[in-house]
């Protein structure tokens, strides 16, 4: 596959951790941003490729895994108490709320779908005109354009049994909350290709100048990642913090201006709870008053309480970057993606799963 | 298709009653001419001679209908499979149907035939059988069961305990077509794809290699639910030993690995119908390609890994780029990831 194999090949790889041995000289902590990124770091054998004094942090970059369980919870009340057909995407309907999951939800009996895109559960809502239908609307930057704009379809066409419960979060506020940090100390960062894809490099060059930090826009196969690495290390040796682009293979620095303009129709920035991380505020989108109908909120007066965690689960530290999976307690032991205790190791991208999955 | 007189199938004719007998009369006796079945008994009866292969499974696959095929001739390929995985020669199935309310009579017709072609193009027969018929919604359509009942080869010695360090692993072509047909079709992921189910018989195959490697062929399953990763992690687990895979070498058509890349899917978890893994002593391995290349779905046939005597119960795959990776066993269901 063109654009694909080339960055999986093993002469490149092989000359790309060359580089990266000759160039570093001190011990450095970067942050890769995204859970696609770290899933690929870890399936690839790229983490114990790389020299001992380069350390990879793994950020919180998995939608599923920050989504609070207070919003797991309202999730499992619509489609268990409210009779609606909850439409979810796939990997967020075996995260653990307070009491259960989605996929418990509908054990009991309640019409949970896995869809893999909102225009298929507005489809949904057209073909069951009697019944109300939400969609779970997780996800950074990138799945926003396509959530946002069946919220438009929905209203263009009269579908008024539609509506949304938004739960989108935004990268670089999140960047800046774990750079502010004083635990963390953060040397770099592998920002995720795909949210900038739609958003573009502009807020990035802002926070690496803010925070005096090297930013990387890195794809996800070994090669980008490499690349995404080498370029990071690089700039801190020589005591550069700028933002750079890896990723111009997709990534322009404007993004994608069409995308944006659906986003900002139906969405205004807001404060946004992360789960295991807290409150950052200006870090999520909420659905704006023009199209507040389409608010799951708001159409069902829902109030997003905090849901119980396992007190010993440390998905925060992990999500944050202190702390390794496997330096938890419940790892692989209470904790496995068939029990999850926490986020990150019931999504396919979360460290957590990604760890125990490849075997650490 | 015979002339019914009705178009949906109703509780009616899970009776026991006149529709019933309307629908096996004109329908599945009309079907499937087995001397055996015809004589309309309990049970079937028959002789057979030498040690025997007994299987059972059920059929629940939503859609029915699917790319590359339907529930019927899954539910016949199927249930042949296990028993050549024994080493045996499949003889007889029987016929399970449990049909929701407001079936399509043509559909169920659509499905029989399919069960008939499948039947006789591995040469078993169908010789008992049974009809229910469930309330709307209290099923999908229609579940099927087989079972079915083979007779061994003379020269099977298909047996777990005797794998052994250095044994060749063996697939018998590419991985994953029929989870992703039938992910390509589900409600809420349909995507556009010309991938198709790989619902095949392999007891052609398989009795071919028994008949020419005996005792050499150690290990024969194919990797149904859960794909290629959960039958080689049991077989890991069970004889405590490692097992190596060569990432490169997997055979994969381009569109389902394209599919698998795009909804964030490992192939090797995705089911497959029409495939086999082979364990093998390594000095016959190379000649069982040859014969596995000489079949038309052999083709992509290839040695994907060996047995290890390091890491038991481990099964590793050495990744394109150098780098080494425990397969583990999936927990639940493999979900199309967010982005």
């Amino acid at each position: 596959m063109k654009y694909l194999e080339e960055y999986r090949d093993e002469f490149f790889v092989k000359n790309l951790l060359d580089d990266i041995n000759s160039i570093v000289t001190r011990e450095w902590k970067i942050m890769e941003i995204c859970g696609g990124q770290t899933h690929s770091l870890v399936k690839n054998g790229i983490l114990n490729m790389l020299p001992d004094n380069i350390e990879m942090v793994h950020g919180p970059g998995c939608p599923v895994c920050v989504t609070p369980v207070g919003m797991i919870d309202k999730a499992v009340e619509l489609a268990l108490e409210k009779n609606v057909i909850l439409c979810s995407f796939g990997d967020m309907v075996r995260v653990p709320g307070s009491a259960k999951s989605l996929l418990a939800a509908k054990a009991l009996g309640a019409d949970v779908r896995i869809i893999y895109s909102p225009l298929d559960a507005l489809k949904i809502a057209e073909q069951n005109k009697d019944s109300e239908v939400v969609f779970f609307a997780v996800g950074f930057e990138t799945t926003a354009p396509a959530n946002a704009l069946s919220v438009i379809q929905a209203k263009k066409s009269g579908i008024t049994n539609y509506s949304i419960l938004s739960s989108h979060v935004l990268v670089p506020p999140a960047m800046e909350a774990i750079l502010s940090d004083e635990e963390t100390r953060i040397n770099g960062f592998l920002a995720a290709g795909h949210v900038c894809t739609i958003m573009g490099t502009l807020e990035y060059e802002l926070v690496a100048k803010r925070h005096n930090t090297p930013i990387v826009v890195t794809g996800f196969e070994p090669v980008d990642l490499l690349q995404g690495i080498k370029t990071c290390i690089t700039q801190l040796e020589n005591g550069d913090a700028e933002l750079k682009n890896q990723y111009t293979r997709v990534v322009r620095n404007e993004g994608n201006k069409e995308a944006k303009a659906i986003i900002f129709e139906v969405f205004e920035i807001g404060n946004r709870e992360w789960r295991g991380v807290g409150n950052i505020p200006s870090s999520g989108y909420k659905v704006n008053n023009k199209y507040s109908e389409y608010d799951a909120l708001v159409r069902y007066a829902l109030k997003v309480e905090n849901g119980k965690e396992n007190k010993d689960c440390m998905a925060g530290e992990v999500l944050k970057g202190l702390k390794k999976p496997h330096q938890c307690s419940l790892f692989g032991n209470s904790c496995t993606p068939s029990s999850p205790q926490g986020a990150p190791m019931v999504s396919s991208e979360g460290a957590c799963a990604a760890y125990y999955h490849y075997g650490f | 298709m015979p002339d019914m007189d009705f178009k949906v199938i109703t509780m009616g004719h899970g009776s026991g009653g006149k529709l019933t007998n309307d629908l096996l009369d004109r329908g599945v006796f009309n079907l499937f001419d087995s001397e055996i079945l015809q004589k309309r008994h309990d049970g079937a009866v028959f002789n057979l001679e030498g040690n025997i292969a007994f299987t059972t499974d059920s059929f629940v696959i939503n859609p029915v209908f699917f790319p590359g095929g339907n529930i019927g001739e899954l539910a016949v390929n199927g249930t042949v499979n296990d028993i050549a995985m024994c080493g045996a020669i499949p003889k007889y199935i029987s016929l399970s149907l449990i049909i929701e309310e407001g079936l399509l009579v043509e559909d169920l017709w659509e499905i029989l035939a399919a069960v008939k072609i499948a039947a006789e193009n591995v040469n078993v027969q169908i010789v008992t059988g049974d009809t229910k018929v469930v309330e709307k919604g209290k099923g999908d359509k229609i579940f099927i069961n087989t079972t079915g009942i083979g007779i061994m080869h003379s020269r099977a010695d298909i047996d777990m305990s005797r794998i052994s360090a250095d044994d060749a692993v063996i697939v018998s072509g590419p991985i994953a077509n029929h989870g992703m047909a039938i992910m390509s079709v589900r409600e809420g992921l349909t995507f556009e794809s010309d991938i198709l189910s790989d619902t095949r018989p392999l007891n052609e195959m398989v009795i071919s290699l028994i008949d020419r490697f005996g005792e050499d062929i150690k290990l024969l399953r194919d990797p149904t639910r859960g794909g290629v990763a959960t039958v080689l992690n049991e077989i890991a687990h069970s004889c405590k030993v490692g097992i190596e895979l060569q990432e490169n070498v997997f055979p994969i058509q381009k569109q389902v690995k394209a599919a698998c890349e795009m909804l964030g899917i490992d192939p090797l978890y995705v089911a497959n119908e029409g495939i086999f893994l082979a364990i093998v002593n390594k000095t016959v391995a190379s000649e069982v390609i040859d014969i596995l290349k000489s079949f038309e779905f052999g083709q992509s046939s290839v040695i994907i890994g060996s047995i290890q005597k390091d890491f038991p119960r481990k099964v590793f795959v050495k990744s394109k780029i150098g780098g080494r990776r425990v397969v583990g066993m999936l927990a639940g269901e493999q979900l199309p990831r967010i982005c």
